[in-house]
């Protein structure tokens, strides 16, 4: 009977996840589907806890369990609860990593309690560890990358080293599963020691602008750990949950890197900002950019018919998403029409800059996606452009050595008067030179994006 | 290998209808969505906490590295669990409240 009713559990747990992540992908259904993936996870949880038995034994050490579970619960709620809407990719990347140490210790001790076992078994079983550790180390450089915590550290023998490292470990649980003897018990540990910094390594050299791919693939990599989990105790649940996130991470994956027009291997192994870019950089050296004042900025938008607002990751790191809609409801009190043009990969992850504006309060018909905003362009008086950079860069249409060359972007330069909001003349996240601050439409307003939008709601007041 | 195959039949086909619904259920999703599915996904791989709860429900009680280390498996897989569906839902909110 409880045989039974674990199975049935785990089919329902299975089924929620298949419906919860339909529901996701649409606006509409997207938070009941959480809730159902949530509640068919908790009674996955619950049946193994009450009715799973290995050979006649049921579930031991249940007050520990559930105390684990207590302190899981208490600290995964507060993390979650209290981070900051434009820290949110980092969290996903952290709690990702808590998945993936989760995958590789159980690897651990079952290789401890089995060592000798088929080589079926320490095939799951090493793999499990290899991907978990990797996920989980992977994950937490990523998070602190996007946290600002660790710098971007780039070296072209990275690329070898790492490459050396992958044949490393797939050599010693190649020799750990057709010959056991030869390294002992203790492999466990070197796999575990070398996966670990194989994840660092693997993630440190990749700039920040591909962080999103990147917790993309660990998120699919932690899936593919819970499926070697699965086939480890033969549980349908695991099996079934890590293999949906496990592709439906892959696709994410590949979604993201088609909307910057790269392949996948180009984000792993590239490094951007190479030689294209030093050969930008050179042609608009001699260049100048015109730098407009506030209150020459405060009249032109206040008396443009039509104003287009471009978000991107410095408005997020400004935190200036709720003074951006500040100034779009004085703009509009002025009666100027007013959207938010976003781009898909505006921000550190794909719809991060629809969460953000969200949690500010702007209506959602004012987000207008890039492929329905790009043909307004022309009939737009003023585009704003907000701490974005990359995704405005008309090097992608019209400079074929770029590094972004052929990235769909917004193409800004077709509206009538465009001011770039900057701190400095820095490049981009992807390190290239822009050639749209140099365009003859184009005029600068230097500054932090909170400090400079709030100046400029005083001023369109003042109007 | 034929072997291999007729023993784990179930399994295959189990890894191959997944992977094929995976790609489906994703492949229509609009862009606004990618960060909330992104993280609603991050929390269903926390059903490797499954696997914890087994590791540490049959560890021997004498057995203090098992113990030890399917405590903490147990705690980090809560961690993706709870904290992958209170952030996703946080996420989701958000727009709701627009409607």
């Amino acid at each position: 009977m409880s045989t039974f009713l674990l199975e049935l559990s785990y089919l329902i747990g299975s089924i929620t996840f298949i419906i919860g992540l339909k529901q996701l992908s649409s606006p509409d259904s997207a938070r009941k589907g959480n809730l159902v993936a949530a509640a068919g996870m908790g009674i996955a949880i619950l049946a193994t806890i009450l009715f799973h038995q290995k050979d006649g034994q049921p579930i031991g050490n249940i007050p520990w369990i559930i105390a684990a579970m207590g302190i899981g619960t208490v600290i995964g709620w507060m993390m979650a609860m209290k981070v900051k809407m434009t820290a949110m990719p980092q969290m996903v990347s952290f709690f990702n990593g808590m998945g993936g140490a989760c995958a590789a210790i159980i690897s651990i001790v079952e290789y401890n309690a089995h060592p000798e076992g088929s080589s079926g078994y320490l095939l799951t079983v090493f793999l499990g560890l290899i991907i978990g550790s990797v996920s989980f180390s992977g994950s937490m450089v990523a998070y602190g990358k996007l946290d600002e915590k660790i710098k971007d550290i780039s070296a072209s023998f990275l690329t070898y080293l790492n490459l050396l490292l992958l044949v490393l470990i797939f050599a010693i649980m190649g020799i750990a599963i057709v010959q056991p003897d030869l390294l002992g018990h203790s492999v466990v540990w070197i796999l575990l020691a070398i996966s670990f910094i194989y994840g660092i390594l693997f993630v440190m050299p990749i700039g920040g602008a591909d962080m999103p791919v990147v917790i993309s693939l660990l998120t699919s990599l932690t899936g593919l750990a819970a499926a070697f989990g699965g086939f480890l105790y033969d549980n349908p649940v695991m099996l079934t949950g890590g293999i949906l996130v496990g592709s439906a991470g892959t696709i994410l994956t590949v979604l993201m890197c088609t909307a910057m027009n790269r392949s996948l291997l180009n984000v792993i192994i590239g490094s951007f900002g190479g030689g294209g870019a030093a050969g930008s950089k050179g042609a608009s050296g001699d260049q100048t950019v015109k730098e407009i004042s506030l209150t020459d900025t405060a009249i032109l938008c206040a008396y443009a018919g039509k104003v287009v607002i471009v978000p991107g990751y410095g408005l997020a790191v400004a935190q200036a998403q709720h003074i951006c809609h500040e100034l779009e409801k004085k703009l509009e009190e002025k009666g100027v029409e007013v959207s938010f043009a976003i781009h898909p990969v505006a921000g550190r992850m794909p719809g991060h800059m629809n969460v953000l504006l969200a949690e500010a309060d702007v209506p959602y018909p004012k987000l207008v996606e890039m492929e329905d905003a790009n043909p307004t362009m022309n009939n737009t008086d003023v585009v704003i452009i907000v701490g974005a950079n990359d995704v405005v860069n008309p090097a992608a249409e019209n400079d074929p050595s770029s590094p972004i060359y052929g990235m769909p972007v917004l193409k800004v330069w077709e509206a009538k008067n465009v001011i770039v909001m900057k701190r400095s003349m820095r490049a981009g996240y992807a390190g290239i030179e822009n050639e749209l601050f140099f365009h003859p439409k184009t005029k600068m307003l230097f500054g932090d994006a909170k400090e400079m939008l709030g100046k400029l709601v005083s001023e369109v007041k003042e109007l | 290998m034929a072997n291999f195959f007729l023993e784990n039949q179930d399994l295959i086909y189990i890894v191959i209808l997944s992977i094929l619904l995976g790609i489906e259920v994703i492949s229509n999703v609009p862009a606004i969505l990618h960060t909330p599915l992104m993280s609603g996904a991050n929390a269903i791989h926390g059903v490797v906490i499954i696997g914890a709860i087994i590791v540490m429900g049959h560890a021997k009680p004498d057995d203090f590295l098992a113990l030890t280390l399917g405590f903490i498996a147990v705690v980090l897989g809560t961690l993706n669990v709870v904290g992958g569906f209170v952030v996703t839902n946080r996420m989701l909110e958000m727009f709701k409240k627009k409607k």
